[in-house]
């Protein structure tokens, strides 16, 4: 097994995700099964080959550097679940 | 025992851009709450970043300014974590192949001039602010504007090369200042627009290995990042020495109480999973733009200080100093433009004006005192209007109102006393008062000259013109 339920737990709660026991066991046989299909991978000689990060192989796309308008701060505020004073109002994280 | 103390200090600087890092939202500040924001900046899903490329030129700028080796080749990565001033759950920044590393940059320090590498300078967007409702009808939740969101920033992180809180904050100034040379900054630490984080450790003197670090944060002047260092230096001084052990962890400075205390429930975090941001492609910066971006370099700190001294035949240390910030830099050639006395003038600005400045802990642009009323000044001294001494008090005066040096001479009966009768007046005064040392001074004891030059000043209170009393005394008393 490469991935324990302890790592599922501690990739959860990174993730802030809340799983079962069941599900916990079930993950972390799913995440290992993905990891061992992955090791196949390893079969390939890959010397010389540059590890990739994008698919597409293009680079250098840019914006020139202008304002246009924003949105509306009502809009921005719209699919806020709680909001205040033009702002988006969470429970206190400083004491 | 004795302790070597290890700086090493992250600096992050807002870039001069209208336009957010990845999307056209305003950078402008002080705009109302969430009026600058957009799907892109808010983390909505579906959305596409696009770079500004003018973040890519002003921070090809500080790459080269502080002698760093451009990548060819360099890439965004997404770093995961969760606060509420994060819309996305992530910052997009760089980390493995950042746009530049291994530079530095020269401050003094001691009278001497020092190098701190630079390990890297890389690209990053600016998380939101929280607001705090202290005392509040809610002081139960905290309230987020996310104007900030996306707001350029560059990381620019030292090695640790740093041994004391004083080349900390020469270097921060050192820093500020090639970044408001080359226009990327405003570097205005108040509004946070230059922000600073320390690491620090302490090790027995001679021992290779670093000791545990922490990071301290929330600094937001030069002066405390210095006093939050001093600090630190004591407390850990304190641990080591009562046989105990440094945590590695985040401090925050509380400049009210002048100490740094521990950031509690953090223990989890420092997890970021950096991956690289599949939105973004790979940015290739190639030899043609990396030449272009050098030819538009202005002079740089080094290059000005080289020219001063050669120039104005001011000695180096005056030069370094004097070139630390543009603004200085600038103030000192338009008072040599008005008062052809570059020598002169580098007395008055090292000695009275910095001192000044330093004890409000003000920068030169908030002077009152302009290159146009310190040359007058210097002019009243030359033409004999007023003495070096009085000048002082002028100058003080100045500072203080920001008037003209004419009006304050005459406002305060400053004129220095240059009439002949006058002082021959005063002069008799005094060697009637004090027979004893007359006498004295006439059986030898020429040292007593001095006396009565001081006895005659007094009683003008400075303002007589010292070459006449000279003058005036040898003749009555020789």
């Amino acid at each position: 097994m490469k991935i324990t339920k302890e790592e599922v737990d501690k990739v959860a709660k990174l993730a802030r995700l809340g799983f079962t026991e069941e599900e916990k066991e079930k993950f972390a046989s799913q995440l290992n099964s993905i990891l061992v299909y992955f090791d196949n991978l390893g079969e390939l000689d890959t010397i010389g080959i540059e590890p990739t990060s994008h698919a597409s192989t293009i680079s250098n796309v840019f914006r020139d550097d202008k304002v246009e308008s924003s949105i509306s701060k009502e809009e921005s505020l719209l699919n806020a679940p709680d909001g205040k004073r033009d702002c988006f109002r969470v429970p206190r994280i400083i004491e | 025992m004795e302790f070597e103390v290890i700086i090493g200090l992250e600096v992050h600087a807002q870039l001069l851009t209208k336009s957010k890092i990845f999307c056209s939202c305003s950078t402008a500040f002080g705009a109302e709450p969430n009026t600058h924001t957009c799907p892109i900046c808010l983390g909505m899903p579906g959305v596409l970043p696009v770079l500004n490329k003018k973040v890519v030129d002003l921070t090809l700028k500080v790459a080269l300014a502080t002698h760093c080796q451009i990548a060819h080749y360099s890439r965004f990565a997404r770093k995961n974590y969760f606060y509420p001033d994060l819309p996305k759950g992530y910052q997009i920044s760089q980390y493995e192949l950042p746009l530049a590393e291994h530079g530095y940059i020269e401050i003094v320090a001691n009278g001497e001039s020092k190098r701190i590498g630079i390990t890297r300078v890389h690209m990053e967007e600016d998380a939101g602010k929280l607001l705090h409702d202290e005392g509040g009808e809610d002081v139960s939740y905290s309230y987020v504007d996310l104007n900030r969101t996306g707001v350029p920033l560059i990381e620019i992180v030292s090695e640790p090369d740093i041994r004391t809180p004083g080349e900390a904050s020469e270097y921060l100034k050192s820093l500020r200042g090639i970044l408001q040379y080359l226009d990327v900054c405003d570097g205005n630490m108040e509004e946070g627009s230059f922000r600073c984080d320390a690491n620090i450790s302490l090790r027995p003197i001679g021992q290779d290995g670093f000791g545990t670090k922490t990071e301290l944060k929330n600094m937001n002047s030069f002066k405390n990042v210095q006093k939050a260092l001093e600090y630190e230096i004591k407390r850990q001084t304190n641990i080591l020495d009562g046989g105990d052990k440094v945590i590695q962890e985040t401090r925050l400075w509380d400049a009210a109480k002048g100490v740094t205390l521990s950031m509690r429930g953090k223990e989890d975090a420092h997890d970021y999973r950096y991956f690289p941001d599949p939105d973004l492609v790979p940015l290739a910066v190639n030899d043609k733009w990396i030449e272009e971006t050098k030819k538009s370099l202005p002079e740089l700190p080094d290059e000005k200080r080289d020219r001063f001294v050669k120039e104005y035949q001011i000695p180096e240390y005056d030069a370094q100093v004097l070139t630390t910030s543009k603004s200085l830099a600038n103030y000192y050639e338009e008072c040599v433009k008005l008062y052809p006395n570059p020598k002169v003038i580098s007395n008055w600005v090292m000695v009275e004006l910095l001192r000044r400045l330093k004890t409000d802990d003000r920068d030169i642009e908030e002077c009152p005192v302009s290159p146009k009323l310190l040359a007058r000044m210097l002019e009243m001294i030359d033409d004999g209007t007023i003495s070096g001494k009085i000048a002082k008090t002028v100058f003080e005066d100045m500072y203080l109102t920001g008037e003209a040096p004419e009006k304050i001479v005459e406002k305060k009966g400053l004129l220095q006393v240059t009439d002949q009768e006058e002082v021959v007046e005063v002069v008799e005064k005094v060697l009637a008062e004090n027979p004893k040392e007359v006498e004295n001074y006439k059986k030898g004891k020429t040292k007593l000259f001095g006396f009565f030059v001081g006895q005659v000043m007094k009683e003008t209170k400075g303002k007589a013109n010292p070459n006449l009393v000279n003058e005036i005394l040898r003749k009555m008393l020789d």
